[in-house]
C-alpha cells in the first residue's frame, strides 16, 4: 500500500551504530535500572502469556473429550493430564464436511494465489516499464481500487457469477478472490520492479531480448522477494477469509472457516468438534508463519491496508 | 540483521536491490500498444468485470427495493440512519473506530518500546505477531473459550473469579435466604427481623436454602436458644432432612448454623454484634428491653465471583473489540519497532546526557520521531477496522447478541443476503465507500509524489 512509502523509516543502520560505548550513568540511575529491569520482564512475561494462552487453551480444548469440556476448562488438565486424547481429531477425519472444507480451502486458495501472480507480475512489469498513453493515470486507478470493501462488489457480482453459471462454484470463488487480490498484487510488485536499475533491463534489450524474455529473465528473477512476500500475503488473505465464501461459495465448494462457522452457529458448546476444527485450519497459516517469518511480516505489513 | 529479527524495514517500502542507481536517470521506453496490451490485458479485464462495474452498479442498486425492480430515490439512505438496527451498526462502527485503532497502536507503541530493552526480543515480537496469522474464525474460536460465562469453563472468568474470591472470599452460608413466613426481611444483602424484635423469649431466625454439603463440620443440632432476659435468639437451617419438621420452629435433626455475624440494631445504630455457637445461638445479655432489630450481617452471604456473560449485554462490543486488539498489536508492534530502530541514537542520548528522564525522552523524542508511523498504523487501522465483519460474526452469532453487536459490514451481509434487500445492502456497502473515500485519495496522492522516483 502506498502508505508504505510514507513511512521513512526504513532504511535501518545497523543498530548501534551511531554509539560508541556505553553512556556513563550514575549510580542512582543503574540503581533504578536494576529494579526497574525485574519490573519490565514482569510485564513482558505477563503481555506474552496473555498472547500465548488463548491459543494454547484452544490446543488443549481440542485433545479432552466432550465431557470433559462440558464441565471445566482447559486449565483443569494440569490436574488431569491423563484424560488428554487424539479421539477429537480422529472423529475429525470422519467428519466429512470438516475433511470437504479442509481440501475446498486448498482448492481456492492454491489458484487463487497462483493466478493473482501470474496476473499481476505482467502488468505490474508493463506499469513500471512499458511507455504507453494513459500508464500513469492506470496506475492511480489500480492503487484506489485496493481499498475497496468487498461488500461493494458482492452483489451485483453474486448476480454476474449467477449468469455466468458459477456461483456458489469453487470458481466464482477463486475469482472474486483473484479479482480482489489484483489491485494490491500490481501496486506491491510495479513498485518494487520499478527499482530494478535501468542498465540492467537496457543491457537485455541490446542483446535483443524481446519484452517478454527480459520480462521472465530479468525482472521475475530479481523480483523474487517481492513475489514471495506477495504470495504468503495473498494465500494468508484468501485461506482465512469467511466473507466471500459465504457468499459465494456453494453447499459443495465450501471452505473450512465456512464449515467451522456453521458448526459453531448449529451447536453451541461443541468445543470437541469446533476447537480441534479451528486449529486445523490454523495450523497451515502457523507453519507458512513460522517457515517464511520474514516474508509473511513483509506481506502481511505491506498488505495490511487491504 | 536489524534487532529483533525482523527486516521490517522492507515490508514499509520493499526496497528493491541497487535503488540507488537507478533513480535518477531513469527513463521508459517505447512498445507497440500491443505489448503493452499483452501484459495487462488479463489484470484489466478482470478488474473492470469483477472489481470496477460493480462499484457503479451498487451505487446504482442503492436507489432501488429490495428486488431492484422500483426506483425508490434515497429511501435506502434515509432508512439506513433511521432503521434502529443499521443506526445501531453504524454506532458500533463509531465505537470501534474510536477506540480500536487507538487501543491498538497505543498497545503497539508500548510494546515496542518494552522489546527494544528486553533480551529475546524477537520471540517477544514473534509471540505477539502470531496471531495475525490465524483467521478472524479461529481467533473468534478461541476467545469464545476464553469468554464463556460459566467460570468453570471460561479462562477469563475463572482469572478474574481466583482475584475476586482471593480479595473477598465468599462466605460460607452465601445463597441463603430467610424462610419466607418467618417475618424476615432482605435488606441489602443483610437479613433482619421486620418487627422489632422482644426479649422474652429467643429470636428465632429460621434459614432456608443451603445445600446439605455446605453445611459447616461444627454445626450441631439446633436448640432453642439460651435462657436469660437479654435480647436472645438462635439462627437455624430449618429444614429437617426426611421431612417432617415444622416451618419456623427448631425440630429434631435441623442443624444449628454456627459463625453467623449478628448485629444488635436499635434506631440505626449497631449497639452490640456478636457469633452464633454450634447450635445457631447468640446471646447479648447486657440488651433488655424492646424495640431492636436482629440483622444478620451481608457479610454472611457474600456470593462468589459468578462471571460475567460478556459475549452478550452491554459488554459485548468492548470484548469483542479486545479480541480484535490481540489480534492487531503485533501488528503495530512490528511497525512501530521499525520506526523505533530509525531514530538516530544521538538523538536520544544527547536528551539523557542534557538531564532528561527516560519519560521525558520517551515523550519528548522518541513519540515525536515516529509520529509518521504512528499515523500510518493508525489510518491503516481505522480502515481495517471500518471494515470488520468476521469476528463480529463469529462472537457473536446468536442473532439479539448479534444485533447489539452489529456493525456496517455485518449489516450489509445480513441485510442484502440473509434479508435479500439488495437495495438497502447496496446503500450500506455505498456507505462503508464513502467512509474509505479519503484513505482511497490519500493513498493516489501519495503516489503522485512518488511517481518517476
Amino acid at each position: 500500500m502506498s502508505f508504505m512509502s510514507t513511512v521513512r523509516v526504513p532504511t535501518l543502520e545497523p543498530a548501534g551504530t551511531a554509539v560508541t560505548g556505553p553512556p556513563r550513568r550514575s549510580l542512582l540511575t543503574r540503581f533504578v535500572t536494576r529494579v526497574g529491569g525485574g519490573l519490565l520482564y514482569a510485564i513482558v512475561v505477563i503481555v506474552a502469556l496473555i498472547w500465548l494462552l488463548p491459543t494454547i487453551g484452544l490446543l488443549v480444548a481440542s485433545l479432552r473429550p466432550a465431557s470433559a469440556s462440558a464441565a471445566t476448562g482447559w486449565w483443569h488438565v494440569f490436574t488431569k493430564p491423563g484424560e488428554l486424547t487424539l479421539a477429537n481429531y480422529a472423529r475429525i477425519l470422519d467428519n466429512g464436511d470438516m475433511i470437504d472444507g479442509l481440501w475446498n480451502s486448498v482448492l481456492i486458495t492454491v489458484p487463487s494465489t497462483v493466478l493473482v501472480v501470474a496476473i499481476a507480475a505482467p502488468a505490474a512489469y508493463a506499469l513500471a516499464w512499458l511507455d504507453f498513453r494513459g500508464r500513469d493515470p492506470l496506475f492511480a486507478v489500480v492503487v484506489a481500487l485496493i481499498v475497496v470493501p468487498i461488500q461493494m462488489a458482492i452483489i451485483p457480482d453474486a448476480k454476474l457469477f449467477g449468469a455466468l453459471g458459477i456461483f456458489g462454484s469453487l470458481t466464482g470463488v477463486v475469482v472474486f478472490h483473484v479479482a480482489f487480490g489484483l489491485p494490491f498484487a500490481v501496486f506491491l510488485l510495479r513498485n518494487f520492479f520499478i527499482g530494478i536499475p535501468r542498465d540492467l533491463l537496457e543491457a537485455a534489450r541490446m542483446d535483443g531480448g524481446t519484452e517478454y524474455m527480459i520480462f521472465t529473465r530479468v525482472v521475475l528473477p530479481i523480483g523474487w522477494p517481492a513475489i514471495a512476500s506477495l504470495t504468503i500475503f495473498q494465500f494468508m488473505f484468501v485461506w482465512n477469509d469467511l466473507l466471500v465464501a459465504k457468499v459465494f461459495a456453494g453447499a459443495s465448494s465450501k471452505p473450512i472457516t465456512y464449515v467451522l462457522q456453521e458448526q459453531m452457529g448449529t451447536f453451541s458448546s461443541n468445543v470437541d468438534v469446533i476447537a480441534p476444527g479451528a486449529f486445523l485450519s490454523m495450523l497451515l497459516p502457523l507453519i507458512v508463519f513460522f517457515a517464511f517469518q520474514r516474508y509473511f511480516v513483509q506481506g502481511v505489513l505491506a498488505g495490511s491496508v487491504k | 540483521m536489524v534487532r529483533g529479527g525482523y527486516r521490517t524495514a522492507e515490508a514499509v517500502r520493499m526496497t528493491p536491490p541497487l535503488r540507488g542507481r537507478a533513480v535518477a536517470r531513469r527513463r521508459r521506453w517505447d512498445v507497440p500498444g500491443l505489448v503493452a496490451a499483452l501484459f495487462l490485458g488479463p489484470a484489466l479485464v478482470i478488474l473492470a468485470a469483477v472489481v470496477a462495474y460493480p462499484i457503479v452498479a451498487t451505487v446504482w442498486y442503492s436507489f432501488f427495493n429490495a428486488d431492484g425492480t422500483r426506483f425508490v430515490g434515497l429511501d435506502n439512505y434515509v432508512e439506513m440512519f433511521t432503521g434502529p438496527a443499521t443506526r445501531r451498526a453504524i454506532l458500533n462502527n463509531v465505537i470501534w473506530v474510536v477506540v480500536a485503532p487507538t487501543a491498538v497502536t497505543a498497545l503497539g507503541l508500548l510494546f515496542a518500546v518494552l522489546s527494544e530493552r528486553i533480551r529475546l526480543a524477537a520471540a517477544f515480537k514473534t509471540v505477539l505477531f502470531m496471531p495475525m496469522a490465524i483467521s478472524f474464525l479461529a481467533a473468534g474460536v478461541t476467545f469464545t473459550l476464553v469468554y464463556e460465562a460459566d467460570k468453570d469453563r471460561g479462562a477469563l472468568n475463572a482469572a478474574i473469579a481466583s482475584v475476586h474470591d482471593l480479595f473477598k472470599p465468599p462466605s460460607k452460608y452465601y445463597g441463603t435466604s430467610p424462610r419466607e413466613e418467618a417475618g424476615l426481611a432482605t435488606v441489602d444483602g443483610a437479613v433482619q427481623t421486620a418487627a422489632p424484635a422482644a426479649t422474652s423469649t429467643p429470636v428465632l431466625l429460621p434459614m432456608v436454602g443451603l445445600p446439605p454439603d455446605r453445611i459447616p463440620a461444627g454445626a450441631a443440632a439446633a436448640a432453642p436458644g439460651v435462657a436469660g432476659t437479654g435480647l436472645r435468639g438462635v439462627v437455624w437451617l430449618d429444614f429437617s432432612p426426611g421431612g417432617g419438621g415444622r416451618p419456623g420452629a427448631v425440630d429434631a435433626g435441623e442443624h444449628g448454623l454456627p459463625g453467623m455475624v449478628v448485629d444488635a440494631v436499635r434506631d440505626g445504630k449497631v449497639l452490640a454484634t456478636t457469633r452464633t455457637d454450634p447450635a445457631g445461638r447468640f446471646d447479648f445479655p447486657q440488651l433488655t428491653g424492646g424495640g431492636y432489630t436482629i440483622r444478620l450481617a451481608a457479610s454472611n452471604f457474600t456470593p462468589p465471583f459468578n462471571g460475567v456473560t460478556w459475549l452478550g449485554g452491554s459488554v459485548v462490543t468492548p470484548a469483542i473489540i479486545a479480541a480484535y486488539i490481540w489480534i492487531w498489536a503485533g501488528f503495530a508492534m512490528v511497525l512501530i519497532s521499525a520506526g523505533l530502530a530509525a531514530i538516530p541514537r544521538d538523538a536520544l542520548e544527547a536528551a539523557r546526557v542534557d538531564g532528561a528522564t527516560e519519560w521525558q525522552v520517551f515523550r519528548r523524542v522518541t513519540v515525536p520521531l515516529v509520529r509518521p508511523v504512528l499515523v500510518v498504523v493508525l489510518v491503516t487501522l481505522v480502515i481495517n477496522v471500518l471494515k470488520i465483519f468476521d469476528l463480529v460474526y463469529v462472537l457473536a452469532p446468536d442473532p439479539v447478541t448479534q444485533d447489539r453487536a452489529n456493525v456496517v459490514a455485518l449489516q450489509m451481509y445480513q441485510t442484502a443476503f440473509a434479508r435479500q434487500d439488495g437495495g438497502l445492502g447496496s446503500a450500506l456497502a455505498v456507505l462503508l465507500f464513502v467512509l474509505v473515500l479519503p484513505a482511497m485519495l490519500y493513498n493516489v496522492r501519495r503516489l503522485r509524489g512518488d511517481r518517476d522516483r
